[in-house]
């Protein structure tokens, strides 16, 4: 079933122009619950109180603060608010080019998939020009009275704007230095590196489940049924011996199981 | 003086733990790459009274205690099935903490739609040569290692990256969490027509610069509002003033992040300890953070109820948690209304979503 679009622009820059609409890429699987009144079952309400008064506040009549370091609170007003809200657009606004090695994706937010709106050609001509020069946009526009800044990627054969994390938010790892020590033993990292080459695999994602997931859901399921819930127990590890024993053990273990596999 | 100190303690990690590599164990801890800079706002009565968020029943139309109310799992409409705390924790077996790398892929074969979150990993026991080996290997083989773990009552899946010769755990959103082009309805792509991708391309060259400049992406919205704010304040123009006695919000930024990081890469286990200790007195906040009550709790308890993962959303363990430390988790939940809330608020929306 196709999924409905959350929003429509037009991607523009120089003398381009793509008409796009966008789709949110992530879907959250997390199990949610809601809070209960034990007593009668009934989902709680939550409602904004007065502390000294006990009295709810309306949702008409609660006002935003900031507050500083200091604790002071500076009252805000609607209109001040509202004159703060970016101008409504539908432009995705490109206001540069980069190497796609250049936003590293530590930065990276929440991504959205961007379909064409009209014409596809200019679509996938963009797609298809991105891949070659091996580029990415960085992209400005406001959805739902809310400016975002995200990089518009060519993902597959599709466009893909990725959410941007803000300026100063990121700690680079150029920026920290390793951990030192003594310099690393020549035999120790040829058998690590050999480790990694036995354990080497390609990658596929849809192998490794959720298992906390499953297994909350396993429970209410049992629960609702009336089910005696059985708990996992816990393996132990074994942490003593050296490093070079351990490498060399598991290197062994690797190989069997890629031999027999 | 130490209690004075806590300010420059910054964030603490979020998580320790061993990776496992092989036969090898690693200990590790885990502090978030990035930390939000967001601009948040507090509801208040006309008045300027901060409002506190209260839970009632709307069909006895009465506010809640805390303990009158249980966490419910929807399993049909209207029908929920009540789970609680201690089995929620029985959930997550000690096994799934630790980080076990089994498979190694190419780091360029990850799919950046699945990246959600980046953490460092620093060395947590008293030698760093298993966390440098593993380092230096996985940097120069260019590969990463992919992996489950539990952390705070939550499975992750992630992928370590090795850079400068440190380890950061990038949590990624499982199989079933991105959407493919089909799933969306997407058109079956077509060729481009020569003319007009030379033309495109044409445009992005005209465009492009070589790296990537930060100020891009300043948040315009939070400078205008922060400026609005200063002028208002200056004029004195509809202040109040923090009430006595009322702890001011910590401000920890970026900068205190890098520090704690540094921190913890040099010497984690010397300074791992006045960490701790650090952290407890924090439990009070700055300004009564002198009572002696706030001191109590041993260095160890701290540690081993972050150890124990599952049982981390016990009330007590996250009045340990400073008000910036509980938004970035309650943040990670996806819960609604976070920026709004009070410290009390936060541990009780977190101890609610922590499914």
């Amino acid at each position: 079933m196709a999924a409905r679009a959350m929003w429509k622009g037009t991607i523009r820059f120089e003398d381009v122009e793509v008409p796009v609409k966008l789709y949110s890429a992530a879907q959250d699987q997390s199990v949610h619950f809601r809070l209960l009144h034990e007593k009668d079952m009934e989902p709680v309400k939550q409602q904004m109180v007065h502390p000294e008064t006990g009295k709810v506040v309306d949702a008409a009549d609660v006002r935003r603060a900031y507050q500083t370091e200091d604790g002071d609170l500076v009252m805000l007003d609607d209109e001040e608010l509202a004159e703060l809200e970016p101008d409504a657009s539908r432009d995705i606004e490109i206001t540069r080019f980069l190497d796609t090695e250049a936003i590293t994706h530590q930065w990276y937010d929440r991504p959205y998939y961007l379909g064409p709106d009209g014409d596809e050609e200019t679509y996938f001509a963009l797609v298809e020009a991105l891949r070659k020069k091996g580029r990415e946009g960085v992209a400005r526009w406001v959805m739902r009275k809310k400016e975002y800044v995200g990089a518009l990627r060519a993902n597959g054969d599709y466009l893909i704007l990725m959410t941007l994390r803000r300026k100063g938010e990121v700690v680079p790892a150029s920026a920290l230095k390793a951990p030192g020590g003594r310099a690393l033993d020549k035999r120790e990292v040829n058998m690590a590196t050999q480790l990694v080459a036995a354990l080497e695999d390609e990658l596929d994602l849809a192998a490794f489940r959720d298992e906390y997931r499953d297994r909350v859901l396993e429970l209410v399921h049992a629960k609702a049924e009336g089910k005696v819930v059985k708990f996992p127990e816990a393996p132990k590890r074994d942490t003593e011996a050296s490093l070079e024993k351990m490498l060399a053990e598991s290197l062994k273990a690797a190989k069997k199981r890629r031999a027999s596999g | 003086v130490a209690e004075y100190e806590e300010d420059d303690v910054g964030p603490r990690s979020f998580w320790s733990g061993t990776i496992t590599f092989g036969l090898v164990s690693i200990p590790v801890e885990l502090y978030p790459a990035s930390r939000s800079q967001r601009v948040s706002l507090r509801m208040v009565a006309p008045d300027g009274t901060p409002l506190t968020r209260r839970y009632f029943c709307p069909k006895e139309e009465k506010e809640l205690e805390w303990d009158e109310i249980v966490r419910g799992y929807e399993i049909e409409k209207d029908s929920y099935v009540v789970v609680t705390d201690a089995e929620l924790e029985k959930l997550a077996p000690e096994k799934t903490r630790d980080i076990d790398l089994r498979v190694f892929v190419d780091a360029e074969q990850l799919n950046p739609m699945h990246f959600d979150r980046a953490y460092y990993l620093t060395p947590g026991g008293n030698s760093t040569k298993a966390y440098r080996l593993l380092a230096a290997t996985m940097e120069q083989t260019e590969k990463a290692g992919i992996a489950t773990f539990v952390m705070r009552g939550k499975e992750y899946l992630i992928a370590i990256l090795a850079e400068n010769g440190i380890l950061r755990a990038e949590t990624m959103r499982f199989a079933d969490e991105v959407r493919s082009p089909e799933d969306v309805g997407l058109p079956a792509p077509e060729k481009g027509k020569p003319a007009l991708v030379k033309q495109v391309e044409k445009a992005i060259t005209a465009l492009s610069e070589s790296s990537l400049d930060e100020d891009e992406l300043a948040d315009r919205g939070a400078e205008q509002l922060l400026a609005l704010v200063k002028r208002k304040e200056k004029k004195g123009e509809d202040v109040v003033p923090a009430p006595a006695g009322e702890p001011a919000v910590a401000s920890e930024g970026v900068i205190d992040l890098m520090e704690v990081l540094k921190r913890s890469l040099q010497g984690a286990s010397a300074g791992s300890n006045r960490r701790e200790a650090k952290r407890v007195e924090g439990a009070g906040g700055r300004k009564d953070g002198k009572k002696a009550a706030a001191k109590k709790p041993a260095p160890s308890s701290v540690k081993s109820a972050q150890r124990r993962g599952g049982s981390k959303w016990t009330k007590s363990y996250l009045r340990k948690q400073s008000k910036d430390e509980l938004y970035e988790t309650a943040k990670e939940l996806d819960i609604e209304g976070r920026s709004s809330m009070t410290k009390d608020e936060l541990i009780a929306a977190i101890q609610n979503a922590a499914g």
